[in-house]
């Protein structure tokens, strides 16, 4: 066995890491980038909760159509989370309600929270990452 | 005068800025994340559809497609392409960007 064995690398740690999505999906890069780190996460296995409060809830808007301005539509990655493991997608009830928004006009399954809900699940996490 | 909002009305201040200086028969132009203020259910709309009594209001069509909110503009509100936000430039002897 090398010294290499020996040590304890961290490999095999299972943290709990939110990802808070607040922006909405084309006005700023956020929403994106956010995706992107996501699913650079998805490679190390850990416990990921992915959060939709505020303008958030947006990202996962149906029917997005963005030929007319030129950037990829990145919506329907969304949908792929679910084949990397993520599969822990949580929308704030009150961010909806002020957008007019149901579950079925979100093109993902997803748990809708109270913000009490939310407050505890963000409270429990080792990491919270913020777009 | 036109006026030009791109920010969300949930995020910053603009609209309502925006809104409070415009004087009556303005135009006033959501394009951007501010798209979202004119559609249906939006905390916003409320400000939208006052607004609209006074002052001619405009959301850019493909800012709405791309946010999946074409389907949900508030009455009163006209939806214009590109070629209609160059003819609103180009009628109006000025304009402000509300930044």
């Amino acid at each position: 066995m090398s010294d290499m064995d020996d040590m304890d690398d961290g490999s095999g740690i299972i943290k709990k890491f939110m990802f808070l999505n607040r922006k909405a999906p084309h006005g700023t890069v956020y929403a994106l980038e956010g995706l992107e780190v996501v699913l650079i996460t998805a490679a190390f296995d850990q416990d990921v909760s992915l959060v939709f409060t505020d303008d958030g809830v947006f990202q996962l808007m149906k029917g997005i159509d963005s030929k007319g301005i030129e950037v990829k539509d990145f919506s329907k990655t969304y949908r792929a989370l679910e084949g990397y493991d993520i599969e822990k997608l949580y929308v704030d009830q009150a961010s909806m309600d002020a957008r007019g928004l149901t579950e079925d006009d979100l093109i993902v399954d997803v748990t809708v929270l109270s913000v009490d809900e939310m407050a505890n699940l963000m409270a429990e996490q080792d990491v919270v990452i913020s777009f | 005068m036109l006026h030009i909002v791109n920010k969300s009305a949930a995020e910053r201040s603009s609209l309502e800025s925006c809104l409070r200086m415009a004087t009556k028969g303005s135009a006033v132009l959501l394009i951007e994340d501010a798209v979202y203020a004119a559609t249906t259910g939006n905390a916003a709309a409320a400000k939208i559809q006052a607004a609209a009594a006074d002052l001619k209001i405009y959301a850019l069509g493909p800012d709405l497609a791309a946010r999946g909110m074409a389907a949900r503009v508030l009455d009163g509100v006209n939806v214009v392409d590109y070629g209609g936000f160059v003819d609103l430039v180009a009628e109006h002897s000025n304009c402000q960007s509300w930044l």
